[in-house]
């Protein structure tokens, strides 16, 4: 195919890319931009170049183990509802915007961790970058039929598309100042970059499986003849299942931790909810993407069996061997897209890194607390810029002068070995809160050195031809050093012998060092945030713990540097409204200077802001135990501020009983009086019996209030008791006295024969109350027909029960407790009102709650009501 | 004659309203909770109800939306009569499809000219 037509091809490409994000950028509030599909698909920028020819290349030669890289990430991606919810929110809650300043940040704004992350995460990722480039370039080859490499940089379409990339990542990645801002312009564009390499792989695997070959039955046929097809397909024993299994362990450490995933997932998440997407949707892509893989590899071997072909290369030459140039362009456009999705991701969420963790804290500081803020923002800008084209111009020289002739995947999982030492920091610092700094620090230095020794030095040996007994004598020729079998370990490949050693020096020093020494007071603050997210998220700025003494004049003038007047000055107005604060308020409390730090995190990143504030504010050393304190003192207050909220409730609710309550005797009280003041005929008859009425209206009134008041007296303990010794059965008996009569109308009978006498201490005046009470309820509801009302008591341990037992219908199950609630009237009344005034039981149960007595209701058997309260009995 | 139909549960308040409307020739019917007046106004449609809300089982806005669901009973004039008199309650009882809402405690003569008013509407 000529050179030019590709070339066309991926100009238009581009051009199209472009134009999805500056749509998007320009429509960024539309539902077609916002939604959990294209977030998914953004995910999928962990499908690159590598994905596309690496795999099948890995397959073609040793089988199902590229499996392993997708594998991990199924494994481990439903579990994110929970461990990705929990790092969203901490980033957001504290506007961060990359992986170095979530480190950093844990542990205590260090600026030094913050750039060694960064320093790290740059070592793995350029070269991973490099490959991409190189895919690119290779596959332009190919499919142009070109076999010698452009040799001068000029002639090089590679290096005119690395410098579009650029441009692209450099004017999308840019447009707000603060990078924990969204990119939707770049994540859209990402997204439909997913959805083409997808369809465009699926595509050739059909046509390998099904036109080339007849399905997958014949392809595993013909297959299944060739040399060493059975050892490709098994996993190999007990060492290929180590390996198996910690590759899988490892792509699950680098589908969290790889720069540009933590990017789309973390960063670039709109909603939390769209998690419960992701997590049947992205593994179901990654899936597809790996169902024909194994095909196109094993047909790659069928047809180039005795040619020396680049495996990885199968994809695009399988329909060019076929002369189907129209599919082998489409091959590497989808190619080319996972490629430049990766490189442009990659650089800016290395590049945020770079001006973030490393250049503005170390170098730019002074300078920018100086200037002003429209010079401060462009200068952000620029140096995000500069990042990104340094970044893709690194690893394009990186690209031609080394020689990477080492298949796609082998320095993929480099890659992956570095980032992974990461991990011990990062889950250590989320689920593990004594993970201290230092410990961060040392791990990763070891484990990274171990890296270099067991992977990165003999690579390099081995790439660039270098003669030396190294690798197979060990270091001085000391045997248990070697860099392959360290400590004589024979158990694994190269990658993941690496992985397991680096690994294993990272957790072991991470741990020791945590335990052997606390980190600071700001450590440890932040590390119970982040530990304990759910509990201290709710508290937002109030979460962190702060001594010291600072001006908001000062803190102002800082942030107006970095945000501008206006922006400034709405910030603040928001931050004073949101805590009810007093605008002309001088001195900043914590509150302020947590909400500070955080508007400037996303411009400068965490360690810069917290230096830039700490200029202008004198801090203190608070210990532990006082953090601890402050934070649930916090929470505390929190929980009582609800409290309070929830009780002025009730109050309210209570004085609007009360007040309907009150009104409704009084209605018929004015009513019969202005009948009876209006109208001069009437009867005397009806006379007496309105007055009557009104009379008994009154008198429910004064009732009402009386028991009010007597309500309130008890509840707020306002009221003495007149404790005495007194026999239990005479009060009984008194508090009976006044119902004999009612008894013998009704024709209830009154059973008093389980009464025993005990001498409790009690104000026998309230007690009677609560008796008679319990039995004008117990009268009220007893069975029309042979009523019966039992009065019975029951010593047992160190306290008395007396109940009160009716044989009527009983308590529906759902009103045994709501019965003692103020005004509550039950629903199985008769249609005649209850001359009581629904406060009664309200009554009787402060009444006995004050005497340190339980009151509850339950229903007997066969039916009836019964309703006990207990008084101790050696109270006094 | 026209009929009122009054629904309360204070047997005091429908002894007055129940002198009041037969002193100014109604056709008085009593209904002491929501059920009852449910099935008087299926018996007999009474022109005019005087709705109390707080009531033991079926509540007055029960027995309103049961009659504003009912194509014979929608067109029966109702007025709330409650000591519930927070603006909120008496916007939620008009919308509802109350024609008036007075609240307790009310003047006899008042209600009365509400009742006489709402019925010569048409």
């Amino acid at each position: 195919m000529s050179s030019f037509l590709v070339i066309a091809v991926i100009l238009v490409y581009l051009a199209v890319i472009f134009y999805v994000a500056y749509w998007a950028e320009k429509n960024s509030k539309s539902r077609w931009v916002n939604n959990p599909y294209i977030y998914t698909l953004s995910l999928a920028v962990y499908c690159t170049a590598w994905t596309y020819y690496g795999s099948v290349g890995l397959a073609a030669t040793s089988g199902l183990k590229f499996l392993t890289i997708y594998l991990g990430p199924i494994i481990i991606i439903p579990t994110w509802v929970i461990l990705m919810r929990k790092i969203i929110r901490i980033s957001k809650g504290n506007k961060i915007s990359t992986l170095a300043d979530f480190i950093s940040l844990r542990y205590g704004n260090d600026r030094f961790l913050g750039a060694l992350v960064t320093l790290i995460c740059v070592l793995a990722i350029v070269p991973y970058i490099s490959l991409q480039l190189k895919a690119i370039s290779e596959t332009f080859n190919v499919i142009t039929n070109h076999h010698i490499s452009a040799i001068s940089i000029l002639d090089d379409t590679t290096f005119y598309i690395a410098i579009l990339l650029a441009i692209f990542a450099a004017f999308f990645g840019t447009q707000h100042t603060d990078a924990s801002e969204r990119h939707k312009g770049i994540i859209t564009a990402i997204a439909l970059e997913s959805v083409i390499k997808l369809v465009f792989f699926l595509v050739i695997g059909f046509y390998v499986t099904f036109y080339l070959f007849n399905g997958p039955t014949d392809i595993y046929n013909q297959a299944s003849v060739l040399p060493n097809f059975k050892t490709q397909q098994t996993i190999d024993g007990l060492n290929g299942g180590f390996n198996w299994f910690l590759l899988s362990l490892l792509s699950m450490i680098a589908i969290v931790l790889l720069p540009r995933q933590f990017q789309v997932t973390v960063i670039e998440n709109e909603r939390e909810k769209y998690l419960k997407k992701v997590i049947w949707l992205f593994p179901l892509y990654l899936l597809l993407f790996n169902v024909f893989v194994i095909f196109i590899a094993w047909g790659g071997n069928i047809i180039f069996q005795n040619q020396q072909v680049d495996a990885d290369l199968f994809t695009l030459l399988l329909p060019l061997n076929n002369n189907n140039e129209f599919l082998a362009l489409l091959v590497f456009l989808g190619g080319f897209s996972a490629a430049i999705s990766m490189v442009v991701i990659s650089s800016l969420a290395l590049a945020t890194m770079l001006s973030n963790n490393l250049i503005i804290p170390y170098g730019f500081l002074k300078r920018f607390s100086k200037s002003e803020s429209e010079e401060n923002t462009e200068s952000i800008k620029n140096i995000r810029r500069i990042s990104i084209f340094l970044l893709i111009i690194i690893a394009y020289f990186f690209y031609k002068s080394f020689t990477l002739d080492r298949p796609l995947v082998s320095i993929g999982l480099i890659s992956f070995v570095v980032i992974a030492q990461l991990a011990p920091a990062f889950f250590g610092g989320l689920f593990w809160r004594r993970g201290s700094s230092k410990a961060a620090k040392y791990g990763i230095i070891t484990g990274f050195l171990i890296t270099v020794y067991t992977l990165l030095i003999p690579l390099i040996i081995d790439s660039q031809s270098i003669v030396t007994s190294f690798v197979d004598e060990g270091l001085f020729g000391i045997n248990i050093l070697k860099p392959y079998e360290l400590f004589g370990l024979q158990l694994f490949e190269p990658v993941t012998h690496a992985f397991f050693w680096s690994l294993l020096f990272n957790v072991i020093i991470y741990s020791l060092v945590s335990v052997n020494k606390l980190g600071s007071y700001r450590e440890r603050n932040f590390a119970e945030m982040f530990v304990d997210s759910t509990k201290y998220a709710a508290l937002q700025e109030g979460a962190y713990v702060w001594k010291g003494e600072a001006y908001v004049r000062d803190i102002r003038k800082v942030l107006t540097r970095f945000l501008g007047e206006n922006r400034t000055e709405r910030a603040l107005n928001l931050f004073y409204m949101k805590y009810d604060i007093d605008k002309k308020t001088q001195v900043a409390d914590a509150r302020l200077v947590n909400f500070s730090e955080k508007l400037l995190t996303g411009s400068i990143g965490s360690a810069s802001a917290r230096i830039l504030i700490a200029s202008v504010v004198k801090e203190e050393e608070i210990s532990l135990t006082e953090v601890l304190n402050i934070l649930d003192e916090t929470q505390k207050a929190k929980e009582s501020n609800k409290e309070l909220k929830e009780r002025d409730k009730q109050k309210d609710e209570f004085l609007d009983t009360v007040a309907h309550e009150l009104k409704t005797p009084i209605t018929s009280i004015r009513a019969l009086s202005e009948i009876l003041l209006a109208d001069d005929e009437i009867d005397n008859t009806t006379k007496k019996k309105f007055l009557t009425s009104i009379v008994n209206e009154s008198e429910r009134v004064s009732r009402l209030i009386n028991n009010i008041l007597d309500l309130e007296k008890l509840a707020t303990g306002k009221e003495k008791l007149d404790l005495n010794e007194n026999s239990i059965k005479n009060t009984i008996l008194k508090s009976i006295d006044p119902f004999r009569q009612l008894a013998v109308n009704k024709g209830i009978k009154i059973n008093l024969n389980e009464i025993n006498d005990v001498e409790v201490v009690y104000d026998e005046d309230r007690i009677q109350q609560v008796i008679v009470n319990l039995l004008s309820n117990a009268f009220k509801f007893s069975n029309e027909e042979n009523g019966e009302v039992k009065i019975s008591t029951y010593v047992n341990q160190n306290k008395v029960e007396i109940s009160v037992e009716d044989n009527g219908k009983g308590i529906e199950n759902d009103e045994l407790l709501a019965i003692f609630n103020k005004f509550y009237q039950s629903k199985n009344q008769t249609l005649l009102k209850p001359i009581g005034s629904g406060l009664g039981l309200a009554i009787s149960k402060q009444i006995i709650e004050s005497h340190n007595g339980k009151i509850w209701a339950e229903n007997s058997i066969p039916h009836g009501a019964r309703l006990t309260f207990t008084l101790p009995l050696n109270t006094k | 004659m026209k009929k009122i139909l009054i629904v309360d549960d204070e047997p005091n308040i429908v002894m007055s309203l129940e002198y009041i409307f037969k002193k100014e020739d109604f056709e008085v019917f009593i209904a002491r909770d929501g059920a009852e007046a449910i099935e008087i106004v299926e018996n007999n449609i009474p022109d005019i109800i005087l709705l109390d809300i707080m009531m033991p089982n079926v509540d007055g806005y029960q027995v309103l939306n049961y009659l504003k669901n009912s194509e014979t009973l929608n067109k029966i004039k109702v007025i709330f009569l409650s000591a519930k008199n927070k603006a909120t309650d008496i916007e939620l009882g008009l919308q509802l499809g109350a024609d008036k809402y007075i609240s307790k405690p009310f003047a006899v003569k008042n209600l009365v000219k509400e009742v006489k008013e709402l019925l010569n509407k048409k």
